[in-house]
């Protein structure tokens, strides 16, 4: 049982990392089919995986080791998290290790050394990336913290794997206000912290209305390869966490073949329709301006105190 | 982890004691006594490096042993002598008093030949001796004139360490206002100390004290409560009585401000613990709320204006009035809970705060030292001069990352685990029965996610904009490494971040026995861990830096061996920044900290009232064409604007008032005496 447990656990990675780029590549083309456009097909990104992965970097004389090393942590980072994660069972054999707040300063690790990049190279847009990506990743902690709180209060635990199993034993608690406001505030935050619209453009290169582009302008070749794949595995961490720890059906209990199938199935079906909210959501909104991103942050922050509030009230 | 009682006696404490004093006094009066100025510094620093890991060795051997050390000498000191008591919460101040001081004293062996002919190497190498003695000292007084008289010694030491650069400007007034508001703390704590012994008894001793409080009346016990927090609270800096803290700690050495941001603020903490949770035994949930209401503004009001700094140590001092706040938002949390019988989540609470104390002592030290590095380097403390110095000095910049990281909590360091700590406490504020008090506890939590948010903003401004990219300054071009000394003091604190952050679960046990019995607590040694992994009460939650920490060197380790076996392109070229066509990059084109910073300025700026001064010099044709522009902004801080200018110009408004009676005539002052004299006779007569 438990090699059977660690055996999912790297499947489970692999499937991760096999689904990210489909899953930031489906989003791309549903936003071109909405815009009129005919698009790239949902499969370019591995296409790009690939041709980056087979050229050369070529890096600034200014840069030092911190812009070698950082692609390697910012990836290791973001697949660690992905051990915690229950995407296809739940509880993960590795459950203990760490829990939501684990998560939340793993990815803030990867997001520190993206920015440290960014302003190694001494161009005036690293340094800004770098600027507008802490900002915007320190004003979301509070969110994320009253939300996970929110979350942990009706669990018992801030553990990933006891959330969703409480949520399977008793479902009335995911239709809970407190739940649902904190899915607004999530999901509000999810924009933020995987650079989607409205608050960062992941399709512009323009220099006023970048954030995590403008950190990795500078970055060619395999890097650039690490650092797109582990931004792709974000997304899709962070739409997983939307979906199994808000809507928990379909993910397996035991390790029952039938069951983790039509875990997969699910965790794909949840992945699309979260892709297509969100590719509906990008293309009506236009693009904040950084100065209002704040504001949107903190409407965030007031759903999630509302849920926590909500939470306690209604125990 | 424990070591059984009867390998080490109380004889060996008692030498171990021995052995601290005497490794301080030989590091005192060598500095005081000896001729050339390399054995001056040589002196000074095996001196202190033997004491402080005296007192290592003697507060572990307390923490794993439970092996106590009580001295008593009566005639020192009036009423009842000078007497000392190493007990669990000492002996973990102990610790973290070593734990600093070696790393410390190495450092300073490097650091102050370059004072040398400057100032007076022989004051500093005695006085950081002094300092260090008076410290390991403090923490084991028994008594009320012990505690006082250590205290004060403390604070003059760290007064004449800080004024040692007294001829660069702003340092002088730092250390008066240091020595100001130590010496306002002072009153307070003698005030507290009198109503704690209280009757007609006057014993000054901790134990007798511990019963009087007893019996002590309720309004008395929140006086005692009200007077520890400004005391204590103004050594550690809680707002808003910090402002000597940004004045002081970065004007002084920088192996004094390691010592002081990383164990001398403590000694607040310490204070505050040993008359709140040991002499008073606990109170109401008040308290608590104050002590987190406090600590949170503390830590907003830190963080958010270290942001704002661009001078590195001031920086760096803002963020240790930041971390007394989170220390000081665990103590509450703690307090609160033992206040409703929640003994379980009081200790979590505590547990929190002191692993943020020892923590905080690690990587503020590091930083500080790091910061003193680059200081010794450049010879410029404004980040707007530096750049580029991960190239010049490597060591110094590794070393200052793990810092970073470390005050960022960023798993697998240390900071992360006191932090988690902290959160799994203020969590449990929902078994709170009160409401109105429970629904502090998310309000607390979304400040402290902030605060960390922000810290860790401020630290990839920190690193990146001093040690990244190009140099902005000829000094920064020409940097050199630091000398080995303090490389070693740099490298043992970066070593002590990574095993308090790997190894959590053998420091929670051993926090577990330094609360056990304080206050009414109960011995938790073996609630919160188990196996590798750290937990929270009633299984509310797991995590385990130590596997983390594992599966991240494992997958670092796999990436590139994965990369090599997928055959991916492994050519790296070094060319040029791409810079849009045009050729050469100069520093004025790179991010500067000021701009870094601007967009939290923008979303703070109700806080921060910035005040902005441009002037621009036209061309006399044209006003198309700019021949200059002047640009400068300033920030003052919030508790300068509110209270303490109006409080000075008060003070001064009166006292200029009172000058009235000096008119300098010789007859007026005889009149003045005079007139006292009959009223004193008058009043003798009839009261």
């Amino acid at each position: 049982m438990i090699v059977t447990g660690y055996v999912l656990e790297i499947a489970q990675v692999a499937l991760a990392l096999l689904l990210a780029p489909g899953l930031a590549g489906f989003v791309r083309w549903l936003k071109a089919r909405f815009q009129n456009r005919r698009g790239a097909p949902p499969w370019q990104p591995y296409f790009e995986l690939r041709k980056l992965f087979g050229k050369e970097v070529v890096m600034s004389n200014n840069a030092s080791w911190l812009f070698r090393v950082a692609p390697y942590i910012i990836f290791a980072s973001t697949v660690t998290v992905t051990l915690l994660v229950p995407m296809i069972v739940a509880p993960l054999a590795l459950d203990g290790m760490g829990d939501l707040l684990m998560v939340v300063y793993l990815l803030l690790l990867g997001t520190f050394f993206l920015a440290l990049a960014g302003l190694d190279p001494g161009t005036a847009f690293g340094g800004m990336g770098a600027s507008r990506e802490m900002t915007v990743a320190a004003i979301a902690e509070p969110t994320i913290a009253l939300a996970i709180f929110s979350l942990a209060l009706s669990a018992g635990s801030t553990n990933l794997g006891r959330i969703v199993t409480q949520e399977l034993a008793n479902p009335a608690v995911t239709v809970s206000p407190g739940h649902l406001l904190a899915l607004a505030a999530l999901f509000i935050v999810t924009l933020a912290e995987t650079g989607r619209l409205p608050v960062d453009n992941p399709a512009t290169h323009l220099e006023l209305t970048m954030i995590h582009e403008a950190m990795i302008l500078e970055y060619s070749g395999r890097y650039l390869a690490l650092i797109e794949w582990a931004s792709w595995l974000k997304l899709t961490i962070f739409f997983t966490l939307l979906a199994n720890l808000f809507v928990p059906w379909g993910i397996a209990t035991t390790f029952d073949p039938a069951a983790l199938t039509l875990a997969v199935l699910a965790l794909i079906v949840k992945l699309a329709v979260l892709g297509g909210i969100v590719a509906v959501v990008e293309t009506r909104v236009a693009k904040l301006r950084l100065f209002r991103v704040p504001e949107l942050l903190g409407a965030s922050f007031v759903l999630a105190l509302l849920a926590v509030t909500s939470s306690f009230l209604l125990k | 982890m424990t070591i059984p009682s009867n390998l080490i006696s109380s004889q060996t404490m008692t030498w171990l004691l021995v052995v601290m004093i005497a490794g301080y006094g030989i590091g005192a009066v060598g500095a005081l006594t000896l001729g050339r100025s390399l054995f001056v510094r040589a002196a000074a620093t095996s001196g202190a490096i033997i004491g402080a890991g005296a007192a290592f060795i003697l507060g572990s051997a307390n923490l794993l042993s439970g092996q106590t050390l009580t001295i008593q000498i009566s005639d020192i000191l009036p009423i009842t002598g000078f007497a000392l008591r190493l007990d669990g919460l000492g002996a973990f101040f102990l610790v973290v008093i070593g734990l600093l001081g070696v790393p410390v004293a190495l450092y300073s062996f490097g650091y102050s030949a370059a004072y040398e002919g400057r100032y007076s190497l022989r004051l500093i190498g005695a006085m950081l001796n002094g300092l260090l003695l008076t410290l390991s000292l403090q923490v084991m007084a028994d008594n009320a004139l012990t505690f006082l008289l250590l205290w004060e010694t403390m604070s003059l030491s760290a007064y004449w360490m800080v004024v040692t650069e007294h001829d660069q400007p702003g340092t002088l007034q730092a250390g008066g206002w240091y020595i100001a508001m130590t010496h306002i703390g002072f009153a307070a704590l003698v005030a507290m100390f009198l109503l704690l012994s209280g009757g007609d008894a006057m014993s000054t001793s901790f134990a007798a004290m511990r019963a009087n409080a007893l019996t002590l009346a309720p309004l008395a016990r929140d006086a005692v409560f009200l007077l520890a927090l400004f005391g204590f609270g103004s050594k550690a800096g809680v707002v808003p009585l910090h402002v000597w803290l940004p004045m002081a700690h970065p004007v002084a050495p920088s192996h004094v401000s390691a010592l002081m941001s990383g164990v001398v603020i403590k000694m607040g903490i310490y204070g505050l613990l040993r008359v709140t949770l040991d002499l008073l035994g606990g109170g109401p949930a008040w308290w608590g709320a104050l002590v987190l209401a406090v600590g949170t503004v503390t830590a907003l009001l830190g963080v958010l204006y270290a942001l704002m700094e661009h001078d590195l140590k001031r920086l760096l001092a803002f963020h240790s009035v930041e971390n007394i706040g989170i220390i000081l938002i665990g103590i509450g949390a703690g307090l609160i809970f033992r206040s409703y019988g929640l003994m379980a989540l009081a200790t979590l609470g505590f547990i929190g705060g002191l692993y943020h104390t020892i923590n905080h002592a690690s990587f503020k030290g590091l930083l500080f030292l790091g910061a003193g590095s680059v200081l010794h380097a450049t010879g410029t403390r404004n980040m707007e001069e530096m750049g580029g110095l991960i190239k010049r000095m490597p060591w110094t910049a590794l070393f200052f990352l793990i810092g970073a990281a470390a005050i960022s909590a960023l798993p697998p360091l240390n900071g992360f685990v006191s932090e988690w700590l902290v959160f799994q406490a203020l969590l449990g504020g929902f078994n709170i029965p009160v409401p109105e008090v429970a629904v502090a506890f998310p309000l607390a939590v979304g400040m402290l996610a902030l605060t960390s948010g922000l810290a860790a903003a401020c630290f990839v401004k920190a690193f990146g904009i001093s040690f990244l990219a190009i140099p902005r300054s000829h000094e920064a071009e020409h940097a050199h490494e630091a000398p080995l000394s303090m490389r070693i003091g740099m490298a043992i604190l970066a070593l002590a971040c990574i095993a308090l952050g790997l190894a959590p679960f053998s420091v929670v046990p051993l926090l577990g026995g330094v609360l056990a019995g304080l206050g009414g607590l109960p011995d938790t040694r073996s609630v919160f861990t188990l196996n590798l992994l750290v937990q929270a009460p009633a299984g509310f939650a797991q995590v385990s830096p130590t596997w983390i920490g594992l599966g991240l060197l494992i997958l670092l380790a796999l990436i590139p061996l994965v990369m090599r076996l997928m055959h991916v392109n492994r050519k790296r070229r070094v060319s040029d920044t791409w810079g849009c066509g045009r050729i050469g990059q100069t520093p004025r084109m790179e991010y500067t900290a000021t701009s870094f910073a601007e967009p939290l300025r923008r979303v703070f700026a109700e806080l921060y009232r910035p005040t902005k001064e441009l002037s621009i010099d036209f061309h006399p044709e044209s006003k198309y064409f700019v021949k200059s522009i002047k640009y400068s902004s300033r920030i003052t801080p919030l508790f300068d604007r509110v209270l303490y200018d109006p409080l000075l110009r008060l003070i001064q408004r009166i006292s200029r008032q009172v000058r009235r009676i000096q008119t300098g005539s010789l007859h007026l002052y005889l009149m003045y005496v005079a007139v006292i004299l009959i009223l004193l006779l008058i009043a003798a007569r009839w009261f």
